[in-house]
């Protein structure tokens, strides 16, 4: 199981390295996104399966999406046929798609093992964390609410002075 | 039942932290100044379930929702404001945007 934490540690800390000294944006994301699932696997071990879920969901989904759209709004043009032709030599994602293999291996293996069912420390699972984010925790939900209210307020109020272009 | 590894877990936030740190300070591009601190707040969630991993208690957790709503927000705000600079001035240079009234 310590095995599992270290080479999911290493992949992370191997992905981080490649994503900041990518000189394009999207190989860099592609590098991002396999350190993101590489922490839920770190999460998966630690015991925390809520948080690893959250992780790929949120994380390596949606917040990984919303790049992936801005990206391709900066590029638009005859810049971006030539970069997508780049983007489909194996020296772009070969890097990514070893690292995420490594990953896949070791939940491959954990599933085999019957791993899955217990992880290095003791599981903290989903209900208790609902149970304490409705509970003591009810005054930290509100504030986030808030927060994400403010920007979605402040992405709006961005993104329409955006289109009216003054 | 073994013990959680927090002296790597933590090792592993530290790690993290400092190449998100470093690449915040290396990168002029505002896209990958704003990958960094992604980085940067994953390495602070990490942390976080490390520590909540060893006291066995859902608070680490928590935190880790709450950084992760924060995440969200500020990547929403950051990148329209990197669409707005992209285009006022057409570059992403965080070097170029030292005019307020650019």
């Amino acid at each position: 199981m310590n095995a599992t934490f270290e080479i999911s540690a290493i992949v992370a800390v191997l992905a981080t390295l490649m994503m900041i000294t990518r000189p394009s944006a999207v190989h860099a994301l592609l590098y991002l996104t396999v350190s993101l699932l590489a922490a839920a696997l770190v999460f998966f071990v630690l015991g925390a399966p809520f948080a690893a879920a959250l992780e790929v969901i949120i994380y390596a989904g949606a917040i990984m999406v919303l790049f992936v759209f801005v990206i391709m709004m900066l590029n638009i043009g005859e810049a971006a046929a030539a970069f997508e032709s780049t983007m489909l030599k194996p020296s772009a994602w070969i890097g990514p798609s070893v690292l995420a293999l490594l990953l896949a291996i070791e939940l491959g293996s954990l599933a085999v093992t019957g791993g899955l069912a217990r992880p290095a420390g003791s599981v903290v699972g989903a209900q208790a964390v609902g149970i304490a984010l409705v509970g003591p925790y009810m005054l930290a939900v509100e504030i986030a609410s808030f927060l994400l209210l403010a920007g979605l307020v402040a992405a709006f109020h961005l993104g329409r002075s955006v289109t009216r272009g003054d | 039942m073994a013990t959680a590894p927090l002296d790597q877990g933590l090792l592993l936030a530290a790690i993290l932290f400092a190449l998100g740190l470093a690449g915040v300070l290396v990168r002029r591009n505002l896209l990958f100044m704003l990958m960094s601190l992604e980085v940067m707040l994953n390495a602070a969630g990490i942390a976080f379930i490390v520590a909540g991993a060893r006291w066995a208690s859902p608070d680490g957790q928590i935190m880790f929702i709450l950084v992760l709503t924060f995440a969200a927000t500020e990547v929403s705000v950051g990148l329209a404001l990197i669409l707005l600079m992209h285009r006022r001035i057409t570059t992403l240079d965080a070097d170029a945007g030292d005019r307020l009234r650019g």
